[in-house]
C-alpha cells in the first residue's frame, strides 16, 4: 500500500516565499508533513538534521543553484525522491539533474493535477524502494544461494518465495524454462530447510530409462531382476530425513504417477521384488519445463498427483524476461571459468555487452555460460569481444514466425549435421540430451525411417 | 479555534454577477454547517490583483485582501469569483484557503460546462459552486483533504472531480469539525 499523507514528509526549497508559502499549503491540505527552505544552504542544514521523503527543489536560486543542491542531496540522503522545479526556459538543466538521478522535473506554473499525480507516484516509489531494500535485507538471510545471480526484481521474488518456503516442510514444484536454474533454486530450498544437514537426493527422471525408474526410486532386492546382484537403496530410502528432488517430472509414466502418489500419501514403499514395507521420511521438491496444469487437462498427468505436489510453486522466468541480469551473470561466469581455466580473462567489452542484452537465450542462463566459457577458450586478452561470442542469429524461414517453430527448424537442422547422433547434436545445442530427447519428443521430430 | 455561536460565515462576490445564486449559496450554507450566514454586498474591486502576464487573478493576494479587509476573528470569509485564479506556483485553482485561516476564495470560472465544450447546466454549476465554498470551508476550519470519495473534502483537480463527491462532509470529516467546535454538533448528518 502506498504510504499515508502523514507518513510522508516533504522539503520545499524554492527562494520564493509565494512559492513556498503555496506549495507548503498545497501538501499539507493533502496531509502531508511540510517544511520549506529558502536557499541551498538552510535546506541541507535541515536534511542534515532531518529524513524527507520528498525534496522539491528550485533549480535558480541565488548562491548554490538547485542542481548542486541535488548533488549534495545525492550524497547525504541518495534514497530521497527529489523533484526538480524549474522554468520552461531551463528545461535542459533540468534533464542534467534527472541524468544526475532526480526522480522528475515539473515545469513552474504546474497543473495542480500533475503535480497532485507527480507526489502520489513519488509516495508509490517510495514504497517500492523500501519493499525492494526489505526483499534484499530478508534474502541476504538465506545460505548457499552464492551460485544463483540475480539482482533483477523478478529473480529478487524467486528467491523471496525461497525463502518463504525453505523453513515449511511443504512439497515444491519449480517451473521454468530449460537452463533457467530449477535445481539450483531446489539446492537453495534445501540448504536453507531444516533438512539440510542431509544430501538433497537428486533424480533426473527424464535421464532414466522407464523400465529401471522404479527401481532407481524405491530400489531392489537381491535377485529382483536379472543383474540384480546385490540389493539396492532406492532414491527415495536415501532421502530419509533429507530432500528428493525429482527433475523434469512431467516425463514420468503413468505408472510411477500412481506408484508417486501413493508414496506422497503413505511415505512408505518397497524394494523391487521385496516386501518389506519401508518408512522415509523425505521432502519433496520437483521441476519441470512442462506446463504441468496443461498437461492435466489434456489427461497427460494425474489430477490428484498435481494436486498433490502443487502444494507450493516456483516459476523461474526465463532469461529474456530479465535482462538486468545477464550482465552480472555474465560477470560471474567470466570469473568462474577464467580461474579454472587459469585465463587473463576478466572483462567484457561494450560490443560484447550489448550482443549479449539483445540476445534473446533461447537455452537461458545455461546458454549464457555456455557462450561465456566458450569465448574464454578462443578470445584472446584479457577482454571477451563481440567475435568470441556464438550468438546463434538464424536465418527465419518463410512463414515461420514463433520461437518454438524456430527451434524446431533448428534442431533438425543440427540432428541432420550430425548425422541423428542425439550426443553431438546435444553439445552443438548446447543443451543436456534428456532435454534434447524432450525437445524432439515435443516437436515430434523422428528420424527419417525410424 | 472559534466557539460556534458567535462564528458567522459571510460571503462576498468578487466579480461574480449571479444574486440570486448567491442567494440560494447563502441558504444551502446555512443548511450544511448550521452556522449563521449572511451576504456581504460591499463591492470590492479585483482589478488590482489581475496579473497581466498570466491574464488571471492572483489567490494568494486576493485571500490576503480578505483577511485585511475582515479583521474579526470569528468571522469566516468566502470570496465568490467569476474569474480565473492562479497562484505563482499552480497554473489554476477552483479554490483556495490556508489551513486553519481565516478566509476562503472560490472560482467559478472552471467550473462552468461551456468551458469544456458542454451545453450550459445551471443547476450542476450552482452544485460544483457550493461543493467548492464547502470544501474551502473546510480548509479554514482546518480540515485537509478526505479518503472517503462521497466527502466534499476529496481533492478535486478537474471538474469531473467536483461532480463525483457530493456537497456533504463524511461523517468523520463532520466528527472532527465538531470536536474543533467548528460547527454545531446538532447539523445535518
Amino acid at each position: 500500500m502506498t504510504p499515508a499523507p502523514e507518513d510522508l514528509s516533504i522539503l520545499v526549497v524554492d527562494d520564493e516565499l509565494a512559492v513556498r508559502d503555496s506549495l507548503q499549503n498545497w501538501f499539507m491540505e493533502d496531509g502531508y508533513i511540510v517544511a520549506t527552505a529558502e536557499d541551498s544552504k538552510s535546506a541541507l542544514a535541515q536534511i542534515k538534521e532531518q529524513h524527507f521523503h520528498i525534496i522539491l527543489i528550485d533549480i535558480k536560486m541565488p548562491g548554490m543553484d538547485g542542481l548542486e543542491l541535488h548533488r549534495r542531496i545525492r550524497q547525504i540522503h541518495a534514497d530521497a525522491i527529489v523533484i526538480i522545479m524549474t522554468a520552461f526556459a531551463s528545461v535542459d538543466s533540468a534533464v542534467e539533474a534527472l541524468k544526475d538521478g532526480a526522480y522528475d522535473y515539473v515545469c513552474k506554473p504546474f497543473d495542480p493535477d500533475a503535480l497532485s499525480h507527480m507526489i502520489r507516484n513519488a509516495a508509490r516509489q517510495l514504497e517500492l524502494q523500501e519493499e525492494n531494500i526489505s526483499l534484499k535485507e530478508r534474502i541476504k538471510n538465506l545460505d548457499n544461494i552464492d551460485d544463483i545471480i540475480g539482482t533483477s526484481e523478478p529473480m529478487l521474488q524467486v528467491l523471496e518465495k525461497v525463502r518463504v518456503v525453505a523453513g515449511t516442510e511443504s512439497t515444491v514444484i519449480i517451473s521454468g524454462e530449460s537452463g533457467t536454474g530449477k535445481e539450483l533454486i531446489a539446492k537453495a530450498i534445501h540448504m536453507n530447510s531444516a533438512r539440510r544437514f542431509f544430501p538433497m537426493v537428486t533424480v533426473h527422471c527424464g535421464a532414466v530409462p522407464e523400465n529401471l525408474l522404479e527401481s532407481e526410486l524405491f530400489g531392489h532386492e537381491r535377485g529382483a531382476f536379472t543383474g540384480a546382484q546385490y540389493a539396492r537403496k532406492g532414491k527415495f530410502e536415501m532421502a530419509d530425513g533429507a530432500t528428493i528432488f525429482l527433475d523434469e517430472i512431467a516425463t514420468i509414466s503413468a505408472k510411477m504417477q500412481v506408484e508417486l502418489l501413493r508414496i506422497l500419501e503413505t511415505k512408505t514403499f518397497t524394494r523391487v521384488g521385496g516386501n518389506r514395507e519401508i518408512r522415509s521420511d523425505f521432502r519433496i521438491i520437483c521441476a519441470t519445463n512442462r506446463d504441468l496444469k496443461e498437461m492435466v487437462d489434456k489427461g497427460e498427468f494425474r489430477e490428484d498427483l498435481y494436486y498433490r505436489l502443487n502444494v507450493f510453486d516456483i516459476n523461474i522466468p526465463p532469461l529474456r524476461e530479465r535482462t538486468d541480469d545477464i550482465e552480472p551473470l555474465a560477470h560471474y561466469f567470466i570469473e568462474k571459468y577464467a580461474q579454472q581455466m587459469n585465463r587473463p580473462t576478466s572483462k567484457i567489452g561494450r560490443g560484447a555487452m550489448n550482443a549479449l542484452n539483445q540476445y534473446t537465450f533461447p537455452g537461458n542462463v545455461r546458454e549464457l555460460e555456455n557462450m561465456i566459457e566458450r569465448a574464454i577458450v578462443v578470445g584472446e586478452g584479457d577482454t571477451i569481444r563481440a567475435k568470441n561470442l556464438p550468438l546463434r542469429i538464424d536465418s527465419t524461414a518463410p512463414g515461420v514466425e514463433s520461437i518454438q517453430d524456430l527451434e524446431k527448424i533448428h534442431i533438425l537442422k543440427i540432428l541432420e549435421k550430425y548425422h541423428w547422433n542425439v550426443s553431438r547434436t546435444a553439445r552443438a545445442l548446447e543443451i543436456d540430451r534428456v532435454t534434447l530427447y524432450n525437445k524432439m519428443k515435443k516437436y515430434a521430430i523422428q528420424k527419417p525411417g525410424a | 479555534m472559534m466557539p460556534v455561536a458567535s462564528t458567522e460565515i459571510v460571503l462576498v462576490s468578487l466579480q461574480f454577477d449571479h444574486d440570486l445564486l448567491m442567494e440560494e449559496m447563502h441558504h444551502a450554507i446555512q443548511g450544511e454547517t448550521g452556522i449563521r450566514t449572511r451576504i456581504d454586498e460591499c463591492h470590492h474591486d479585483i482589478a488590482p490583483f489581475y496579473d497581466a502576464g498570466r491574464s488571471q487573478y492572483n489567490a494568494d493576494l486576493l485571500l490576503k485582501h480578505l483577511d485585511d479587509y475582515y479583521p474579526r476573528d470569528e468571522t469566516r470569509v468566502v470570496g465568490i469569483t467569476g474569474v480565473d485564479l492562479f497562484t505563482p506556483i499552480l497554473s489554476f485553482l477552483f479554490g483556495q484557503a490556508y489551513l486553519g485561516g481565516k478566509s476562503a476564495i472560490v472560482s467559478g470560472f472552471r467550473l462552468k460546462n461551456e468551458r469544456y465544450g458542454l451545453p450550459p447546466d445551471e443547476e450542476l454549476f450552482q452544485q460544483r459552486l457550493l461543493k467548492g465554498v464547502m470544501h474551502e470551508l473546510g480548509h479554514s476550519f482546518g480540515l485537509k483533504h478526505c479518503v472517503n470519495p462521497d466527502c466534499v473534502m476529496v481533492a478535486s483537480t478537474y471538474v469531473e472531480d467536483v461532480d463525483h463527491k457530493n456537497s456533504h462532509y463524511c461523517s468523520r470529516c463532520r466528527a472532527t469539525l465538531v470536536d474543533l467546535d467548528c460547527i454545531p454538533g446538532h447539523g445535518r448528518e
